[in-house]
């Protein structure tokens, strides 16, 4: 009595290695694609818009002669498309012009600012992944007890506040009124690596720490929870399968890519809570240099600091549908197309949407 | 509908978001009627303490903080609910057709809000910020852009997911014309998480736009405004805090309550499940 | 099967109660016992409380129900009182589940080789590799999968249906339990395969001395397989007894109606509905359950009824236990076999793709008209498709569709007047109407999307249409999600009555509907087309609802028609080797 052939088997190995290599290129293809239309659209707004971005930037008091020279530096006498080309081109190579304002490499200025930034991030995320992580796992198990109930509260508490709010009540809790341990404003001294400066980060860290977190431990929780609630779940515990393995065997693979996903999401929320913590804290990063790049409206700085910002994201996103189909079995594993021979499948055809 | 007041209403955490929503809206509103003095004279010592005749002290210009507490709600408050407004019906409109229509469009609209949704929220209305200027209507309108990519795919997802059901099947077979289905079918279904994304993007709003004005972005002083005062006060923190914590409390308010509201929404609406959810009868 | 003493009997429940955490009893006072060796059938339609006493047995409650009282001795050893540590052990080595619908009961991100090693690991982490590997060779030669070493690294989605029903069942056997509880293991397979499936089932419990609790609602596929049988109603043993006894001369009412409304394949009886339909939970009678849809309830019944043995290894729990026999009572076949007539629709050379897959391959199909024609077919024949396609839900497909003489496009725009007269009847009653839309608006927006008729004359043809499928007209008012599942199937159809149409296309429209239910809207359909003279296109999987519903069949195996005729010629003699198969594999009542 043998079971169902090989028929399975053998009519998907044949669709084994194309199936999933088309979908890679498609989505480097697609990534590119969002890629290409956010240096537009950041070339649009700084050089496109504005109808005379040289007047804009020296502002109203400048001289016709001053503004022409700035038009000659900028390439701005030449076509739009010509300009993008030509500046799309440089951006590649890592050459932004030159600051406005400083007259420094404006690549070279993002650079040195960009590790500060780093380092903060890298402490932020080291901090609020692990925790929001094993957090939800904890409080899914614990589900509806008071612990659960407590933790959500303030969970939906710092998840509304804004990053700012959260900001400046940590300076008051920390740094002034009700103790005075830590200093409100981050002075770095740029001589020195960021990581050696604990002290400086440690508020700037706890504000994004505490607007992120809540956000991811949310997620994880609720992925947690569906993934416990699972038919397959409800027949390894009829196996007498030990419930600590049923959480972390049977739930948490299941409860990954809902995490994934939701890890893709925070990378904008970091990126814009970096701009406002450092402008808080005035901590050097890249996000204050931003906001002083944007006052003086020093194109070249800003174009290069949101184009690395957007490409981060766009960056992350792809790497995160990528690990996600790494992690997703069915995903990756050719399958038969259509529907489930043996079993009474409804098969779904093409009709409209999908 | 009385049904999901009901249930909304029944939770003590709505309870507490509609009172601190009401609260600040009530602030925000007639807040300029209630002042004590005009926000903009200076009458007091350079951040005085707080005594009689000035509640909450004087700011770094000698300007009493309560009744600038009074005046400074009222471009957070219209901007957000502009902005959340002004996203929520395009936005949705957008989704529905995308999620019901042909493939192609479909991924166009997809592949449009991922290049939006690149630059985290702040960036963008920076962006175009510094180089068009500040005019209010410019910002909420940058912010709704913002705005729309999330809920666009929101949209999407549950347009999806209702196409699948068979009565919107049965609807096309039947013939009806492409209108009614997405208002009769489809609209009804997913309006309620809809809203629901409304309270989200109300909160998101509210800390956009405190956050422009803390930065400098918003209103220009003299203005008094909450995000603003913020800014202004923050030097004087460990001698008047107050300057700084009372418009804190209001946006955190604001901000909160609105949140809370929204949560308890998502959760009524899970609640209210059907009589007989037996998989045969 | 009366209650022997405990060391007889390898698994005996004793008083077994469950309710739910306010106290409403979803079983009451359950007592049976299983002896090794044998399978017991519990047959129950949804609602009856079947799921619940297999988990019962195995020492669990669904989410916000308790078992409230009552014993579960396996062996001697009451289940119910063991501790939480001592339960785990016994769950999978002592006692052990098969749940129903094999692909949500296997771990999507878990390979077959870690499942079967787990088990191994939890409740006998003594054994050694290869000792390990020799139980899993046998475990799943037993079940009867060919195992290699590649087939046991793949993942559940790389298996078919019968390989995955087959792989819980070498899970449930693996230790060597004393008692296995299916839960309706073979509801979500193919004939074919269900056929196979019972096969194994059959030879584990003879050669192994296991006993075995079979939970189903499908009586035709218990009468294969099993020893005794245990009938429920609304939580509620109604009758138990061996296999013989139950399916030759059932004395409860609900026994024999629910034999009645069974469709059987040698169709030796019409199909004949129960009047009425099962209590909600909370909405249970004091006294006899069943006797609002008895014919022979009476004062009596107000009533509980107790369980009272009648004959050796027969108890019954009724006041009227019927008296004369079954076979007496019985419904002859009612009408003779109609004969051909022109046709209303016919396709030819119908093909259609999936991707690279061919779904259809030149099909020609006639659909005569006033007459029922059954399109039968396991998975992947393509039957669906091929519905779809007369509505133009099938993209690509191609070939000619003539209707009533005229051409129509397979797929394009078509017409009001055509969209009108043919009909389509989906298969899940749950997603087929607008749950934010009352009865009476859905029947509205068709009514005057096709006739522009609105106002009173608008109402009367809605009660009318509700009448004709004999719901109350009442109905109109509320809205899907108060009503049962036959109810929402039975507006379905209404709905596509309301329009007039000249053909209704129904797409396995019975499959997600209990037994009687099923019966019921079987007999709507008879009843219409006799008195509108509908043709209709009936989608199944089911001989026995072929044999119950249509005039003609025709067999649909990998996108071609490889049979077609009447379907007493069909059934009776059929010619082609897949049709002959299908035929032997359905179950049919064995008595």
């Amino acid at each position: 009595m043998s079971d169902e052939t090989e028929g399975v088997l053998s009519r998907t190995q044949r669709f084994a290695v194309p199936s999933w290599l088309y979908w890679l290129s498609a989505r480097l293809a697609a990534g590119l694609a969002t890629a290409l239309a956010v240096s537009i659209l950041v070339f649009g707004a700084t050089q496109a818009l504005p109808s005379d971005p040289a007047r804009v930037i020296l502002g109203p008091d400048a001289t016709e002669q001053s503004i022409q020279t700035l038009r000659r530096q900028l390439g701005l006498d030449r076509p739009l498309p010509e300009q993008y080309v030509h500046w799309a081109g440089r951006a590649l190579m890592g050459d932004f012009g030159r600051s406005l304002e400083s007259d420094q490499p404006a690549g070279q200025l993002v650079a040195e600012r960009f590790g500060n930034s780093a380092a903060l991030m890298i402490y932020v995320l080291l901090l609020a992944v692990p925790s929001a992580f094993l957090g939800g796992i904890a409080l899914a198990v614990r589900r509806d007890s008071l612990l659960d109930h407590w933790l959500m509260n303030l969970v939906i508490l710092l998840k509304a506040l804004p990053a700012f709010v959260i900001g400046i009540g940590l300076i008051l809790l920390l740094s002034t009124t009700v103790f005075r341990i830590l200093p409100a404003v981050s002075l770095l001294n740029p001589a020195v690596s960021p990581f050696l400066q604990p002290l400086c980060l440690i508020l700037p860290t706890l504000t994004l720490v505490l607007t992120i977190a809540p956000v991811l431990l949310r997620q994880v929780r609720t992925a947690m929870i569906e993934a416990l609630q699972t038919e397959y779940v409800a027949a390894a515990r009829l196996r007498g399968i030990s419930e600590r393995r049923i959480v972390w065997r049977h739930a948490v693979p299941n409860a990954l890519v809902p995490v994934i996903q939701g890890i893709a999401l925070m990378s904008r929320l970091l990126l814009g809570g970096a701009v406002i913590v450092e402008a808080v804290f005035s901590y050097p990063g890249i996000g204050n240099a931003l906001n002083s790049a944007i006052e003086v409206r020093d194109v070249p700085v800003i174009q290069a600091i949101t184009l690395i910002m957007a490409a981060s994201v766009v960056t992350i996103n792809l790497l995160a549908d990528i690990l996600t189909v790494l992690v997703t079995p069915k995903l990756r594993t050719p399958t038969n197309a259509g529907s489930h021979p043996g079993t009474r499948a409804q098969l779904k055809l093409k009709a409209g949407p999908t | 509908m009385s049904r999901v007041s009901h249930s909304l209403l029944a939770q003590p955490q709505v309870r507490l978001g509609v009172t601190l929503t009401a609260l600040v809206l009530i602030l925000a509103m007639i807040g300029p009627a209630l002042a004590p003095v005009s926000p903009q004279s200076m009458v007091g010592p350079s951040y005085g303490p707080p005594g009689p005749g000035a509640m909450l002290g004087y700011d770094y210009l000698g300007r009493d903080v309560w009744s600038r507490l009074l005046h400074g709600g009222r471009s957070v408050v219209w901007m957000s609910f502009a902005a959340s407004a002004l996203a929520l019906l395009p936005g949705a409109i957008i989704g529905m057709v995308a999620g019901f229509s042909r493939r192609r469009l479909d991924h166009a609209v997809v592949w449009a809000t991922d290049v939006l949704l690149a630059f985290p929220d702040l960036i963008l209305v920076l962006l175009v910020v510094s180089m068009l200027g500040r005019q209010p209507w410019l910002i909420v309108l940058t912010a709704t852009i913002s705005f729309l990519p999330g809920v666009i795919r929101l949209a999407r997802g549950l347009t999806l997911g209702i196409s699948s059901q068979e009565y919107v099947e049965a609807a096309r077979l039947m013939g009806y014309p492409y209108r009614q289905i997405i208002v009769h079918e489809i609209l009804p279904n997913i309006a309620p998480p809809l809203l629901v994304q409304f309270g989200i993007m109300l909160t998101w709003a509210i800390a956009i736009f405190s956050v422009l004005s803390f930065l400098g972005y918003g209103v220009a002083p003299p203005t008094a405004d909450w995000g603003l005062m913020i800014s202004e006060n923050r030097t004087g923190l460990m001698i008047q805090p107050h300057a700084v914590i009372a418009p804190v409390v209001m946006i955190g308010f604001f901000a909160l309550g609105t949140n809370l509201i929204a949560e308890g929404a998502s959760r009524a609406k899970a609640r209210i499940k059907p009589r007989r959810s037996a998989a045969r009868a | 099967m009366s209650v022997l003493p405990s060391e007889a009997c390898l698994l005996q429940v004793r008083n077994l109660s469950v309710s739910l955490d306010d106290g409403t009893r979803i079983v009451d006072d359950i007592n049976f016992s299983v002896q090794s060796g044998k399978i017991l059938g519990v047959v129950g339609e949804s609602g009856s409380g079947k799921t619940s006493i297999a988990t019962a047995l195995l020492g669990d409650a669904r989410d916000g129900a308790v078992i409230s009282s009552g014993a579960v001795l396996i062996g001697g050893r009451n289940i119910l009182d063991l501790g939480a540590v001592e339960l785990r052990h016994v769950r999978g080595a002592v006692v052990s589940h098969v749940a129903q619908d094999p692909a949500l009961a296997l771990n999507p991100m878990v390979r077959i080789c870690d499942l079967l090693d787990e088990m191994l690991f939890t409740h006998a982490p003594e054994l050694g590799k290869s000792e390990r590997q020799r139980r899993i060779r046998e475990a799943t030669s037993e079940v009867g999968l060919t195992v290699t070493p590649e087939f046991l690294r793949r993942f559940p989605h790389q298996l078919s249906g019968g390989q995955q029903q087959r792989v819980l069942l070498a899970l449930a056997v693996l230790l060597k339990p004393r008692v296995i509880v299916l839960d309706e293991p073979t509801t979500a397979l193919d004939v074919t395969t269900q056929a196979r499936v019972l096969e194994t089932l059959r030879d584990l419990s003879r050669h192994r001395g296991i006993g075995a609790v079979y939970v189903s609602h499908d009586l035709a596929v218990v009468s294969e397989l099993v020893d005794d049988i245990m009938v429920l109603y609304a939580g509620r043993i109604v009758e138990r007894g061996t296999r013989e006894q139950i399916l030759s001369n059932p004395l409860h009412p609900y026994t024999r109606a629910l034999l009645e409304a069974a469709p059987d394949i040698d169709g030796e009886h019409a199909v004949r509905p129960i009047p009425g339909h099962a209590p909600a939970l909370r909405e249970r009678p004091a006294g006899c359950e069943f006797a609002p849809r008895c014919a022979r309830s009476s004062e009596r019944c107000s009533r509980k009824p107790e369980l009272k043995d009648i004959g050796a290894d027969h108890s019954i729990s009724c006041h009227h236990a019927m008296a004369t026999p079954w076979l007496a009572e019985r419904q002859e076949r009612p009408a003779p076999m109609r004969r051909a007539a022109a046709a209303l629709a016919t396709l030819s050379s119908v093909s259609a793709h999936y991707g690279h897959n061919p779904v259809l391959s030149d099909v020609d199909l006639e659909l005569p008209r006033g007459r029922c024609t059954a399109l039968i077919g396991e998975s992947g024949s393509g039957k669906t498709t091929l519905a779809r396609s007369l509505v133009g839900l099938v993209e690509g497909a191609r070939g000619s569709f003539v209707y009533d003489g005229r051409p129509i496009v397979l797929h394009g725009s078509r017409s009001r007047e055509f969209r009108r007269k043919v009909q389509y009847v989906f298969q899940n009653p749950y997603r087929a109407l607008n749950p934010k839309q009352t009865i009476g608006d859905i029947l509205r927006t068709a009514v005057h999307h096709f006739f522009s008729i609105e106002g009173a004359e608008a109402e009367r043809e809605i009660a009318s249409s509700l009448t004709r499928v004999a719901l109350p007209p009442e109905i109109a008012r509320r809205h899907p999600r108060d009503l049962s599942g036959g109810e929402r199937q039975r507006v379905a159809v209404a709905r596509a009555l309301i329009c007039r149409p000249e053909l209704l296309i129904c797409d396995e429209i019975t499959s997600a509907l209990d037994v009687s239910v099923q019966a019921a809207i079987i007999d709507l359909l008879r009843r219409l087309q006799q008195e509108a003279s509908l043709t209709i296109l009936f989608v199944t999987h089911d001989l026995g609802v072929v044999r119950a519903v249509a005039d003609f069949v025709a067999v649909l195996q990998n996108g071609e028609i490889v049979e077609h005729g009447s379907v007493h010629t069909v059934l009776e003699n059929p010619g082609h080797a897949y049709t002959q198969s299908l035929v032997a594999n359905s179950p049919r009542f064995r008595r």
